[in-house]
């Protein structure tokens, strides 16, 4: 009995692998864990602390119904302050509805073009002029509206003021193709070569085996392209404050100027208390820009999912 | 009789008609896409070349910002990125060692994968209320180069995060499988084999995040960067003036600024982000051309 036991625990001494290298291994292990779940930290407490920040207004003062279907915005009236977001969630909405209405048709057909008609050299500097369009930054889109678009709108259209959803538009649907085209390109990439070569072995020509064979196939991770765009204009903040004309307004034509969401927290979180109901009510924003983005992202995501799992 | 048989048909003609049609259209909408951006980058230069000189970018902005340079704003830009890669990179390249090398394919992975998706895709503005609660107000830091440049390493880890996961997966399977054939742990396999054939991937991505990071306006504006400052940041505790807000004041607060002064401003932000989103793709072309596996 005895001998067994002592023959045992020298195989396991023989056997044990645990040196110091087996120590750093375990060490390093935990490490990058951690550094894997800092992303789910992170987002969770992004959620907790605009929450924190805005619940005590989410939760006391906020009237719901006037919160949604106000229209006045007049957080700063010292006696009687309306909290009404209609007006800005419609700026929002006219805003990246019209950037979409420009950005999925050119985004799209410069996919199609990147991935189905160019070939070399003609391939390579496309997509590298996208990558370069994907980098400017918003600030710089936002000046151009304001110095470039605004003058131009005047002009063609003779209206006197630029700063309109119009512009905002353009700008945004400028902003957010180049995105969504990577993005679309990759999708049509993704549909294997074999579904355009059975297509045009039955003497399909190049738009038949595109219009009837890839974009069939490609449907889900177009759709995901176009969300992340909406997504895109929905959260865009200094391009749409400077390019709007930052007027609260629900609008009628294209040559309104409007206020977005995200430009009415970055306007005024500079001029407001910390913990004042003004603060508070920025932030109530804030969690709603949140949920909605999260909303479009995790759907664009399930979406995009659906087809690598088929 | 027989070149009859193998003439277009009505049907032939038409459809090459059609494909003509089409493929002209699509370069139509590739062009119309890429060439007004053209155009307002050659008006950029134009307009904000007149401007530009070696003093414009080593002065300070005097007279109310309506005349000097932008040293100031150059510097602090310098300041928050710096400040912010030193808290993403390592983070970030954690992340994707374990998502790449460690993870299993469980649905805790998939929501790491989830909210990495949501970080990149929260608004920046709501990043920048998440800075001002987090940074500013709860942990003290107060307006400064480390609130700041904490909300910017946050809201960029996704591109850190995600180009390192690509270049660490890139490696290819068999290189892992030999090492530990030898005896070697997991890390010591990804310290010696898998990390030096990523690390010119992994510089790429980190050189994408600097663009990323040097142009962001909206995070910085209540959490670091401020309109005016009279001094140089001395320490991350210190506000800072920036490149991209100095561009909004300069353009939408400040009065009687000169025409082409806010084209200088815009014309070097956006030469240095397109000069680092340039050198990253030169430098991926370069990879793929060297690349021996």
């Amino acid at each position: 009995m005895s001998a067994s036991t002592g023959l045992d625990s020298n195989c396991d001494q023989a056997f044990d692998q645990r040196n110091l290298d087996w120590y750093i291994d375990k060490a390093v292990q935990v490490l990058v864990f951690m550094g894997g779940i800092s992303a789910i930290i992170f987002i969770v407490g992004i959620f907790l602390f605009i929450t924190k920040e805005g619940i005590g207004f989410l939760f006391e003062t906020l009237d719901f119904e006037e919160f949604f279907t106000s229209p006045y915005w007049e957080p700063s009236d010292e006696d009687a302050p309306e909290y009404g977001i209609l007006a800005l969630m419609a700026g929002t909405a006219s805003v990246t509805g019209l950037a979409m209405l420009i950005a999925i048709p050119f985004s799209l057909g410069t996919a199609i073009y990147i991935a189905e008609f160019a070939t070399g050299k003609t391939r390579e500097w496309l997509k590298i002029l996208v990558e370069l369009l994907a980098a400017i930054p918003s600030v710089v889109w936002g000046f151009i509206g304001l110095t470039i678009m605004n003058p131009l709108i005047i002009e063609l259209f003779d209206v006197p003021v630029g700063l309109t959803v119009l512009n905002a538009g353009i700008i945004l649907g400028l902003m957010a193709a180049p995105i969504m085209t990577s993005i679309a390109e990759d999708a049509l990439k993704a549909v294997p070569d074999r579904y355009r070569e059975a297509a045009e072995a039955m003497g399909a020509t190049r738009w038949q085996v595109i219009f009837k064979t890839v974009l069939p196939a490609a449907k889900n991770g177009l759709l995901g392209a176009i969300l992340l765009g909406v997504g895109r204009g929905f959260g865009e903040t200094m391009a749409v404050l400077m390019a709007t004309g930052h007027a609260i307004n629900i609008p009628g034509s294209v040559f309104d100027s409007v206020r977005a969401l995200t430009a009415t927290i970055a306007a005024e979180l500079g001029e407001t208390a910390v913990g004042s109901d003004h603060y508070q009510a920025l932030f109530t924003i804030g969690i709603f820009l949140f949920l909605i983005t999260f909303l479009i992202n995790l759907t664009a995501d399930l979406i995009v999912r659906g087809i690598r799992k088929s | 009789m027989d070149n009859q048989m193998f003439a277009a048909t009505k049907l032939n003609q038409k459809n090459q008609r059609t494909e003509k049609l089409v493929q002209i259209l699509f370069i139509l909408m590739a062009s119309l896409l890429i060439l007004p951006v053209l155009v307002i980058l050659a008006t950029l230069i134009v307009k904000g070349g007149s401007v530009l000189s070696i003093d414009f970018l080593f002065t300070d902005p005097t007279n109310g910002m309506t005349e000097g340079g932008i040293f100031p704003a150059l510097l602090g830009t310098i300041w928050l990125v710096a400040v912010a890669l030193i808290i993403s990179v390592p983070l970030g390249i954690a992340a994707a060692i374990y998502l790449s090398e460690y993870a299993p394919d469980n649905w805790f992975t998939r929501l790491i994968n989830l909210a990495i998706i949501n970080l990149a895709g929260v608004p920046s503005i709501v990043h920048a209320l998440f800075g001002v609660g987090a940074f500013v107000v709860f942990f003290g830091f107060g307006t400064s180069i480390l609130s700041a440049s904490l909300t910017l390493a946050i809201m960029t880890l996704p591109v850190v995060i995600v180009s390192t996961r690509e270049a660490l997966q890139a490696v290819p399977h068999s290189f892992r499988e030999a090492c530990w054939n030898m005896g070697a742990t997991r890390w010591q396999t990804i310290r010696r084999v898998v990390l030096p054939n990523a690390v010119s991937g992994i510089l790429t991505g980190v050189i994408l995040e600097v663009s990323r990071t040097a142009g962001e306006t909206a995070p910085i504006m209540f959490t670091g960067a401020v309109f005016f400052s009279p001094f140089l940041p001395q320490g991350i505790m210190d506000q800072t003036m920036a490149m991209s807000l100095h561009l909004f004041v300069v353009s939408t607060q400040v009065p009687g600024v000169p025409e082409n002064l806010p084209y200088g401003v815009a014309l070097v932000l956006i030469g240095m982000v397109l000069l680092m989103n340039s050198v990253s793709i030169a430098f991926r072309m370069h990879l793929r051309g060297k690349k021996k596996w």
